[in-house]
């Protein structure tokens, strides 16, 4: 169980920013994930005062605050309809609804989590973020990053017109997925993302059936890597036949 | 540190430590139909509404309740009767232990979608597991409610 010393309501980012390079401290998004970290936190740096829960429009993008919730994602009517309700799917199977009122999309990007069916599906909508520190980068580049100490305060989601489709592989409902897998078509061809390999989702672009023959896949407790090679297989074969029809 | 909330409707004021969660503050004062099942954030025994939306209590510190309103089961037993004697007469409860985060969550769906259809019912309580049941009962007892409740509005 996490044990914390200090709790701050941040009243701005930068106090937000110059507590969180203390080591000892930790940004609490949810807290779903931090929670089950052994050991202790000196500061755990709330961010829920800064008006980072809108997920906000203009012309040209969506723009998530970092504490929006994955319930959020899952019922704007607005990412339901750029994304045809593959990012509805894509979170609806992750614990209940009572954890998706509180997991976070700030968490759940910066966490980077491998199996994340949140980082797969951003990454297939070419999304950006928005670090207070680092500044703004594509989530591709800061999914491969080692950024650590910053605060995620957005993840920009570009109104470019596609088509998109979001599957994954459970062993049971509401388990960890055991391959993710993210297609979009765009003007600029297909870009699929693919997680849960175990490792962290990554992105392929152009021939993507073939390309995917070339993924490292791993082992653990929920799959072999041969397994996941061959689900991967089917995931993107039916990916692309629902993008065509 | 101090925080102020609104429990079952009544205002209150409480220090709390920083790593308080909300179920121990909750059992604390006195609201028992608050259980303890896995405490990672799994089960969904521990659910209850903040602000109107069902959460897990275990996984909330007891200071993000600052200036919110929580309701438990103690708060919420009239609307509860309504359906729970269905859940009942299916046989759906067993040991009984997950049965008040189960009627917790089904007031925030209920109250969310008045008129759920089946897969709406099991996508919206897949959060909530019972080790006895097969989730069956559970789901038939609901349905009963909801034919009962059209029924009597038709007349
Ligand atoms: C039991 C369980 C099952 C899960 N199943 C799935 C699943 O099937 N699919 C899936 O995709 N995900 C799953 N997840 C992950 C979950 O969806 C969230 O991604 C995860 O809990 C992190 O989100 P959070 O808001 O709880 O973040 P936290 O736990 O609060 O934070 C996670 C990390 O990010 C940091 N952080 C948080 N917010 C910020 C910010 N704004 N800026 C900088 N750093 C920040 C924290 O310090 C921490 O290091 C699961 C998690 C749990 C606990
Ligand atoms: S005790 Fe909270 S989810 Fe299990
Ligand atoms: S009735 Fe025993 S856990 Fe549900």
């Amino acid at each position: 169980m996490l044990s914390i010393k200090n709790y701050v309501r941040a009243q701005s980012l930068d106090e937000a920013y110059a507590l969180c390079q203390k080591k000892s401290s930790a940004v609490l998004g949810g807290m779903l994930w931090l929670k089950m970290q052994r050991g202790g936190v000196d500061t755990a740096i709330d961010l829920s005062d800064l008006g980072l829960d809108k997920i906000e429009e203009t012309e040209s993008e969506y723009r998530l605050g970092a504490m929006v919730t994955l319930r959020e994602l899952e019922k704007h009517p607005g990412l339901d309809a750029l994304t045809q309700g593959a990012m509805a799917e894509s979170v609806r199977h992750i614990v209940g609804v009572q954890f998706r009122n509180l997991a976070t999309v700030g968490g759940s990007v910066f966490g980077r989590f491998g199996f994340s069916d949140v980082l797969t599906m951003l990454l297939s909508l070419e999304a950006r973020v928005a670090l207070h520190g680092a500044g703004i980068m594509s989530l591709e580049d800061f999914a491969a990053s080692g950024i650590r100490r910053d605060i995620l305060t957005h993840v920009i989601i570009p109104k470019t017109p596609r088509k998109c489709v979001y599957l994954s592989q459970r062993n049971i409902s509401t388990d960890f997925p055991v391959l993710t897998c993210a297609l979009s078509r765009s003007d600029e061809g297909v870009l699929c993302a693919v997680g849960a390999r175990p490792g962290r989702a990554v992105c392929l672009r152009g021939d993507v059936a073939k390309l995917a023959d070339g993924l490292v896949f791993g082992s653990n407790t929920r799959a072999s890597a041969d397994y996941r090679r061959e689900i991967c297989r089917v995931l993107i074969r039916r990916g692309l036949e629902r993008l065509e029809g | 540190m101090e925080i102020r909330l609104t429990l079952n409707g009544k205002k209150l004021a409480a220090d709390v430590a920083a790593d308080e969660l909300l179920i121990d503050f909750l059992r604390a004062h006195g609201c028992l139909s608050v259980k303890r099942g896995c405490e990672s954030s799994n089960c969904g025994l521990c659910t209850v509404l903040m602000d109107e939306k069902p959460v897990l209590s275990c996984s909330v510190l007891a200071a993000r309740a600052n200036g919110k309103s929580v309701y438990t089961l103690e708060g919420l037993q009239a609307e509860a009767e309504d359906f729970v004697g269905f859940i009942a007469d299916q046989g759906a409860e067993q040991c009984g232990f997950c049965n008040p985060g189960f009627v917790m969550n089904t007031i925030a769906l209920l109250r969310e979608n008045p008129d759920p259809t089946d897969d709406e019912i099991r996508a919206f309580l897949a959060g909530n597991l019972c080790r006895c049941s097969g989730y069956e009962g559970q789901l038939r007892g609901i349905r009963a409610y909801l034919d009962s409740r059209k029924e009597a509005r038709n007349g």
